[in-house]
Formats: structure tokens, sequence, C-alpha cells
């Protein structure tokens, strides 16, 4: 019990520490809000300089003030008591946790379905890979993994967008769902708004999926032929344990435990890497809208959106830690196999 | 042991071997071909290839390569703006390349060094150091990224490499810190250590060779990786755009040329991914090979 302590304080100072980095650098950004505003009204409304600048500083009373170790303190202190500032490009003066709840379930949708789809299927692969290593079946899916591995996932984004979007025509090319399907929902149709939503977000989990397959098949392969050359397989077949029980208790179990801590750890990347995606696709997420706050020097925004990923990844590291220990009966057990 | 004797043994060493590695390995062939095209590209390419110049040619012509009677006037046709894209493409790898380069030796170096230090000296140390990667790590790379080009601004291949090696040494130095604690404790380092011999010694001649391999895939994974960055925030516009660079044609063609939207202008787009992907293939099936170069039992049956 004493370690889970340990950890848990360990992460939060973790968050904390990472926080303060992220305050700082986000802080040496040069330009500032009420200057980017002015720019936006300049451009929108044909202003001149003097009175958009005017209407940014009215309409904007909420940009910190004070030195910068005053904003630190201030703003560390609200957010620990779940205040995360409010935002000046979204219509100004949106509370940047509205925005964030707003946008988080959108990108969690894309993410956990692929990182689902992906590991499922690649894991399983990766088994009958190995199972039938050396085959003509096993080379040419580890051809064809090792190329889709090594293309970055918004090339395969732009190409699924030009091809099944804008040239079939088969799949919605921007957004999260359309207007019609909105107004359905209105009406009691949730059927199909679900059907409408899935449909737009086939394409981005489609170029999640396609690219991280791989790295999941070829970890599973690689592990489950160690596994398989283990002593306790051959006593285990020996003791005339049915194959289908050595194929999911024995070999499964202990060749998908080494993934597992990438598992948890391709969460945070995949939000990260989400800024990319949902540019390309005009997705309405955390990444969109991480890049939208970046562009616009929307500092709240920002902030709240670097922290929520910081966390997220604190939390999912955290997790795998526990449940590490919890799958795995060496360690289970108290280390005994140290 | 003489100088040419020396040399003869290096050669041996590090290029005959690793040679008849590669040609014995069909996949990290392919991929060292690959690689060593692409280096060309960079470095004789821009001397051999015309200066990309916009508004040279009409817009849009058509790959030549793939017409009947293919040509090489325009092998890859001509972009939004007329200029060849070929061109384009070949004055681009050297950016890229750059980058990709500066950014896998500063981060293998970086993580070496920070995962040696910790490893070895342990203690409070240890612990400061691995927070700092804990730390690191978590901060979402990509975003972070992005901030970090909107304060540096610049188009120096350089810096934009050493810019992306901001937090992508974490990984590696987790994972040599702990190779360095396992090998710390084995026989043959004990045996050193009683030997009296110095602390490089150990490092150099003892720890090191067991990493190498690591160490080289680890090197090309942090190139991967920095062309995977790099592209992306080109991609993205927010680096500046003063260079040739693959990731800026893909901005290019995604946004004002709106090259996704009509068949007849789909050349543009995937020049540019074509060349992405080829580069990321070849170093990924070169790194097949990485292992066997150091490693000493398949190196010694070689021989």
């Amino acid at each position: 019990m004493r370690w889970i302590y340990k950890r848990l304080i360990v992460a939060f100072l973790t968050i904390y520490f990472a926080m303060t980095f992220t305050f700082i650098v986000i802080k040496s950004m040069p330009g500032d809000p009420i200057e980017a505003l002015t720019q936006q009204f300049v451009r929108q409304y044909y202003m001149s300089y003097e009175e958009a600048r005017a209407l940014a500083e009215s309409v904007a009373p909420f940009v910190p003030k004070g030195s910068l170790l005053e904003q630190y303190l201030s703003y560390m202190a609200k957010f620990f008591r779940g205040d995360f500032g409010v935002s000046i490009s979204v219509s100004t003066g949106t509370p940047v946790s509205k925005i964030l709840a707003d946008a988080i379930p959108w990108t969690v949708l894309v993410v956990a379905s692929a990182l689902l789809i992906s590991f499922s299927l690649g894991t399983l692969l990766g088994m009958a890979m190995a199972y039938r290593h050396g085959t003509r079946f096993d080379s040419a899916l580890l051809v064809t993994f090792s190329i889709l591995r090594s293309i970055p996932e918004y090339i395969v984004a732009i190409l699924l967008l030009s091809i099944l979007g804008f040239q079939l025509g088969w799949f919605p090319v921007r957004g999260r769902y359309d207007t019609w399907a909105l107004e359905a929902l209105h009406h009691g149709h949730v059927l199909e708004f679900i059907a409408n939503v899935l449909w737009h977000a086939t394409l981005p989990i489609l170029a999640w999926v396609t690219t991280h397959i791989g790295g999941w098949a070829l970890g599973m392969r690689g592990s489950t032929i160690s596994v398989l050359g283990e002593d306790f397989i051959g006593y285990a077949k020996a003791r005339g344990i049915p194959e289908r029980r050595i194929i999911t208790r024995y070999v499964g179990r202990n060749a998908i435990l080494p993934l597992f801590t990438s598992f948890m750890l391709s969460i945070g990347f995949m939000f990260g890497g989400s800024i990319i995606i949902e540019y390309i696709f005009s997705y309405q997420g955390v990444g969109l809208i991480l890049y939208q706050a970046i562009e616009n020097r929307d500092w709240f925004l920002m902030l709240g959106a670097f922290n929520i990923i910081i966390i997220a990844v604190v939390i999912g590291a955290l997790l795998a830690d526990l449940l590490y220990g919890f799958l795995d009966p060496r360690v289970r057990r108290g280390g005994g196999y140290s | 042991m003489s100088l040419s004797q020396g040399v003869r043994y290096a050669i041996h060493d590090w290029v005959i071997v690793p040679g008849k590695i590669i040609v014995h390995n069909k996949k990290a062939l392919v991929g060292f071909i690959i690689v060593l095209g692409y280096i060309l590209m960079a470095t004789i390419g821009p001397e051999v290839t015309p200066y990309p110049q916009t508004y040279k040619y009409p817009r849009y012509i058509k790959p030549t390569l793939f017409k009947w009677p293919p040509s090489l006037e325009h092998p890859l046709g001509t972009d939004y703006f007329g200029a060849d894209i070929w061109d384009e493409i070949v004055w681009g790898s050297r950016t890229v390349l750059i980058i990709a380069f500066t950014a896998g030796i500063v981060t293998t170096l970086i993580g070496i060094s920070v995962g040696m230090i910790a490893g070895f000296l342990g203690g409070r140390i240890d612990s400061v150091l691995m927070a700092i990667t804990d730390i690191l790590m978590t901060i979402p790379g990509l975003p972070l990224l992005i901030v970090l080009a909107t304060i540096i601004k610049t188009s120096n291949p350089l810096v934009v490499g050493l810019m992306l090696s901001v937090n992508a040494w974490t990984g590696l130095a987790r994972s040599i810190r702990s190779a360095v604690l396992a090998l710390k404790n084995t026989d043959f380092v004990e045996a050193a250590r009683v030997l009296g011999l110095p602390f490089y010694h150990i490092v150099f001649r003892e720890i090191m060779p067991n990493l190498m391999s690591f160490i080289a895939i680890n090197f090309i994974f942090a190139t991967i990786g920095a062309i995977y960055g790099s592209v992306g925030l080109y991609f993205l516009g927010v680096l500046p755009f003063t260079a040739f660079n693959w990731g800026i044609m893909l901005n290019m063609a995604y946004s004002q040329a709106g090259a996704h939207e009509s068949l007849a202008t789909i050349h543009y787009i995937l020049a540019p991914i074509m060349a992405i992907v080829g580069l990321q293939l070849g170093l990924l099936l070169f790194s097949y090979a990485v292992d066997e170069i150091f490693n000493p039992r398949i190196r010694t049956e070689i021989r």
C-alpha cells in the first residue's frame, strides 16, 4: 500500500512540474492575445487599428494582469479549484472548462475507438503471425505492416480525405456531424444522429488504425514468439492442457503484458497527434481547439488544453503501473521473482 | 600493429563486414539502396537540378513520366505556381535530411548521456534526471513543438532539428538507464572493476559495445520521428516558408491549390507523399540490418 501512496505523490508532482514548464513556455510566446484579437477585428470588421484595439481591450477584460509570478500563482491556485479561466478567442468570455468539456468527448471517441480497434486487431494478427512464423502469410503481413508503420498518420489522413472523401464522396469531408442530424436528434431520432456521428468519425479513426495496427501486430508477434519458446508452454502441452486454453491463458496473456505499458502511453501520444488529424478533417476536438488557441494566442485555452492532456497522460501511466501489478501474477505476489 | 594494418582492420570491421551483412539481408539491402538514393539526392541533387522557380512553366502540367511516350521534361508535372515538382522534391530533400539527421544525432546524444549518467551515478542525480525525463515525457510532443516554433521562428534546418529533439530523447534515456543498470552488475563489468580498469574503459570498452545496436536502432527511429514531426509542423504552416521542404509542398497542395478536391491535380499532393513515405520506409528497412551489424555473434559468422 505504501508503494501506491508514493506512486500517487510522484504522479501529482509530475503533473505540477509539467504544468509549470508548459506555463513558462507558453508565456514566452511572442505576441499577446489583445494584439491577436485586434488583428482579428481589423480583418473581420474592417475597423481602423485604434478602434479595433479599443474594442479588443473592452471585450477582453479577462487577459491576465500582473507580474509573471503573480499570474502563475493565481493561475495555479484557480486551476486546482477547477477554474480554468476564460477564452478570449472562442466567443470571448466563454469559460475554458466549457469549451474543453464540449471538445474532449469527440477526441476521446476518435482516439479510443482507433486505439481499441488497432490494438485488438493488431494483437490478434500478431499472434497469428507468430504461430505461422516463417510462412508466406507471416512474411506478407510483415512487409505490409512495416510499410504501414513507416507512414505518418496525417499522410494517410490526407489520402483518405482526398480519395474516399472528395473523389468518391463516400464519407463526409469535414466536421463532427451534419446540421440535419442535430435537427433529427432534437426531434428524438437518436439512432440517426449516432449513425451520422460515426460516419463522420470513420475517416479519422481509419487514419489512426491503418498507421498504428502494424506497430501492435509486430510487437505482439515478437513477444508471442519469445513466450512460445518458454519452458512452461512445453510443460502445459505435456500436461495435456487443451490447445485453445494454452493460446488464451498461457501464450496470449503473457505475450500481451509487455505491450500494455505502451498501450497506456500511446493514449497521450494520440491526443497530441490529434492536432493534425483534427486539422485535416476540421474535426472540432481538443486537437483543433488547441491549434486554434495557439494561433490566436488564447493563453487560458492553450494552458487548459495542454494541462488536460498532461493529466490524462499521467493518469494513463499511473493506471498502467497499477494494473500491471494486478495483471502480472509475479508482481502481484509481491515481486517474488527478483 | 602498424598503421596500414590498423586501417585494414578498420575497413574490414566497419565496411566489409557490415557490407556483407547488408547484402545477405534482402530487406536491409533495399532499405540501404533507398536511403543512399535519398542522400545522393540531397547532396548532389540541388547542384545538378535547376532551382525550382515559380511561374516558369504553365500550371498543373501532368507528369510526363507516365505519359506515352514518357519524357523527363516534367517527370512529376508542375504545381499550382508553375514550378517543376521534381525540382522541388530534390531541393526539398536537402532541408528534410538535414533536419532529420540533426534531430536524430542530438536526440541520441542527449538520450545516451542522460541515461548513462543516471544509470552510473545513481542516487540523487539519478532521481532528479529521471524526474525531469518523466515530466518532459508527459507534455504532448506535437503541441509543444508548435508552441516552440512560434517562439523560435526559424527556418534554419539545423535549428529546426535541434528544436525537434527537445523531448524526443526521453524514451531513449529511460531505456539506456535500465540497460546500464542491468549491465553494471554483470560479471565482465565486475571483473573490469576488480582489475582496477579506468572508468572510461569500463564505459566505452565494456558497456558501450553491448548497447551499440540498441543505440543505432534508436538513432534511426529518432530520425524517422523527426521527419514525422518536421513535415507535420511545415504542413500545419507554423514554421516560416523560406526554404524548400516536402511539408511545405504538402501544405500548399492541401490548402491553397485544393489538390485533394480534383483528380487533375492529384500528382501535386502525391509527389511529396511518395517522397516522405519512401524515405521513412528506406530507413525502417535499413534498421532491420542494424541489429546484425552490431551483434558480435553474427559478425563472427560472417567473417
